[in-house]
């Protein structure tokens, strides 16, 4: 996927005066926050499931090479045929190898987030073979040209109305806005594609080490379909998500879906194990499994470490406030949100994503609901703190923080400037008690007024107060 | 019992009334109450900024300042919060620095979780005539569980009313340097607070820190609100909001 992440502050500059997608996040935000609320609430020991998550991720980690080679070794043996891609590119260079080696002609997908990466769409299109997305959302993205933008809900920024508008331009039926009526027209056209595609590539949102299989939650029949009925299934997905046991999924299964959708499930879960066989005749053929690093082992023994942690169930986005106001594509790549923050600039390149570190208060609540506690301000923090040592930030901020660092540490000079300024700005404030503007902080004044300052500093009027009273 | 008041550099630069106004909540309490005139600031800013020396240098000049103190008390949950929780970070490598501050972090509090949780404030002196509504701040919500405190000690108001705003949890905006450096989301997001604010009919909103009390008070300026009032809570507690 092409990186826009250079203008996050431009594109979320267009975002928030797009009232249409303010409505569709407005309406997302209630969804999904209040679902997880009600969910976490329901379950009643969710902090100690989130440790157990944690340190189930943690251990993963530690040893990722044994896990993840652990995980080739039972795949193999069921059948499957391993993988291991440094890049994106790479990716889709296998995947077109497999592709020619069976003859495909069209590949059915569900959703996947690594194929986003990678832009493996394009890469298969321009092989001639032909995509067809059966996600409900990633469906409806491809016929707008869109990319996803959000991770398990890709078209949550589009309105029903937005939908039916391509529908009706696609498939030439008559125009539908509810819902229900919608996903049954979107079945009706995927339906001969799954019957005739070659081949099937899927995600995975866990491998699982001790029976080689890949995992997919979904709450939509695509997915088990796109992994079982063509000839050919690919999964791919990042070198991550491979978890020890059977065991394991499953307490982080119970986190995944009260973290995303509020689900105590999601409506499908499925694990593909291996090919089919004469004891198991249902299932492709052929089971392809795509390992993918792209800048994920870079990560491994840094302090970014622990946002390998991450299932990839968008709480994070879905609570933060500066989301909720701008949307996914704001963020300009495939992970957005406070995840995405992290993640973009680490993958990406710090270079190429200077503003995602800043694009947050630090308010925590991100942290706060991440299920395997993952703390994402601090590792904002650390990316902020590369970027000053590397001099990335603007001059004129780079000069002011000197500035304050300097006058902060010499207090005599401090009290001399806040005094010197209290007064001027008070002077400034009129009347009213307010600037209207302040040259250097148009960020600020721009839609909001700064109350004025007393005009006295605390320090002063308390040295004044003590001398009066001694 | 000696308390250092660390006054925190808005505080200072903006609105002395509530540095006396936490000085006369922890005085009435019995506090003997130190207050180093070379204090300046806490080193947020350049915590988040990325500033890391910078915010060490100043967590040892707060160290150099405050050691003496029994308890070291801030009207910010924002302060409070970088110095508790973040600068045991900034010396996770240095053993001897951090034995030290540890030692002082762990009796530096957020005002009103101070007036409750160690001083057990039964009164306070402040009347109010009206509804407040109570914004939490994030960091001392979130990083130092400053929730039921506030709201307690606003109960004990004579006069007061309390009535919550919806997502009272939810940022401002404010977020330091982010209102400055992404002003167009950060005036967003104060805006989504000032609907709320404004949806709950409260003559007055009240906070905590006085960061996000800036945003919030310009916002409702620039969005044509006159009317509704803007507090510390210290100075609704101490009776300074005339």
């Amino acid at each position: 996927m092409q990186i826009a992440s250079m203008h996050f502050k431009a594109n979320a500059s267009v975002k928030l005066k797009d009232s249409t997608l303010q409505k569709a996040m407005l309406k997302a935000k209630g969804k999904f926050v209040d679902g997880r609320a009600a969910a976490i609430q329901e379950l009643g020991n969710f902090e100690e499931i989130r440790e157990a998550g944690k340190s189930i991720r943690n251990r993963v980690l530690e040893n990722l090479d044994v896990w993840l080679l652990r995980f080739e070794q039972e795949a193999t043996a069921r059948g499957a045929i391993v993988h291991w891609a440094q890049t994106g590119e790479e990716v889709n260079r296998i995947v077109l190898d497999i592709a020619r080696q069976h003859d495909v002609k069209k590949v059915i997908k569900s959703k996947s987030m690594v194929s986003e990466e990678c832009a493996l769409n394009p890469a298969l299109e321009s092989a001639g073979i032909q995509v067809v997305e059966t996600d409900l959302g990633e469906y409806i993205l491809q016929l707008a040209h869109e990319p996803p933008s959000h991770i398990i809900a890709p078209a949550v920024h589009k309105t029903r109305e937005e939908v039916a508008d391509l529908f009706v331009a696609a498939h030439h039926t008559e125009r539908k806005t509810d819902a229900a009526a919608l996903a049954h027209e979107a079945r009706e056209v995927l339906r001969p594609h799954f019957l005739d595609a070659d081949m099937g590539i899927s995600g995975a949102n866990f491998l699982i080490a001790e029976t080689g299989s890949t995992v997919v939650v979904s709450n939509e029949g695509n997915g088990r379909m796109v992994t079982t009925l063509p000839r050919v299934h690919v999964a791919i997905t990042g070198v991550e998500k491979v978890v020890p046991t059977l065991e394991d999924f499953s307490t982080l299964l119970r986190l995944l879906t009260r973290s995303a959708t509020g689900q105590p499930i999601s409506n499908y879960v499925s694990l593909t194990t291996g090919t089919r066989s004469v004891d198991d005749p249902e299932g492709p053929e052929y089971f392809h499994i795509i390992l993918v690093d792209s800048g994920r082992t870079k990560l491994l023994g840094t302090e970014l470490q622990p946002a390998l942690r991450c299932i990839r169930c968008g709480a994070c986005m879905n609570h933060c406030p500066v989301y909720q106001n701008v949307g996914g594509h704001a963020y300009g790549w495939v992970y957005p949100g406070p995840i995405g923050s992290v993640l973009t600039p680490a993958y990406v390149g710090i270079e190429n994503a200077l503003d995602l570190p800043q694009a947050a208060t630090l308010c925590n609540e991100c942290g706060v609901v991440c299920p395997v506690k993952i703390p994402l301000p601090d590792l904002m923090r650390v990316l902020r703190e590369k970027q000053f040592e590397g001099g990335m930030r603007p001059w004129a901020e780079r000069l002011s923080m000197k500035a304050w660092r300097w006058a902060a540490l010499h207090p005599r000079i401090y009290a001399l400037l806040t005094q010197t300024g209290a007064k001027f700005l008070k002077i400034l404030g009129g009347r009213e008690k307010m600037l209207h503007k302040l040259p250097g902080l148009d960020g600020w004044t721009d839609g909001r007024d700064m109350p004025a300052p007393a005009g006295e500093t605390f320090r002063a009027a308390y040295v004044r107060h003590k001398r009066k009273a001694g | 019992m000696r308390v250092g008041l660390f006054v925190t550099c808005l505080v200072d630069l903006m609105r002395p009334s509530i540095g006396f106004a936490a000085i006369k909540l922890l005085e009435a309490a019995g506090c003997e109450m130190v207050v180093p005139e070379t204090q300046t600031c806490c080193g947020q800013p350049g915590f988040n900024s990325g500033d890391r020396k910078t915010a060490q240098d100043l967590a040892l000049k707060f160290l150099d300042e405050f050691e003496g103190c029994d308890y070291v008390v801030a009207p910010s949950g924002s302060c409070a919060g970088m110095i508790r929780v973040h600068y045991q970070d900034l010396f996770k490598d240095q053993t001897n620095v951090l034995a030290r501050l540890t030692n002082l972090t762990n009796r530096t509090y957020e005002l009103t979780d101070f007036l409750v949780n160690v001083l057990k404030l039964q009164t306070v002196p402040g009347r109010f005539t009206g509804s407040v509504t109570y914004h939490d701040a994030c960091a001392g919500l979130r990083e130092l569980g400053i929730k039921q405190q506030p709201r307690e000690l606003l109960g004990k108001v004579s006069g007061l009313s309390l009535c919550e705003m919806n997502e009272s949890a939810k940022c401002c905006g404010f977020g330091g340097t982010f209102s400055i450096k992404l002003g167009e989301i950060s005036t967003r997001m104060a805006e989504n607070k000032c609907m709320n604010i404004d949806a709950s009919g409260a003559d007055a909103v009240v906070a905590g820190d006085l960061g996000c009390l800036l945003n919030i008070e310009g916002r409702l300026r620039r969005r044509g609100d006159k009317q509704t009032r803007v507090f510390h809570i210290a100075e609704v507690l101490a009776g300074l909001n005339d």
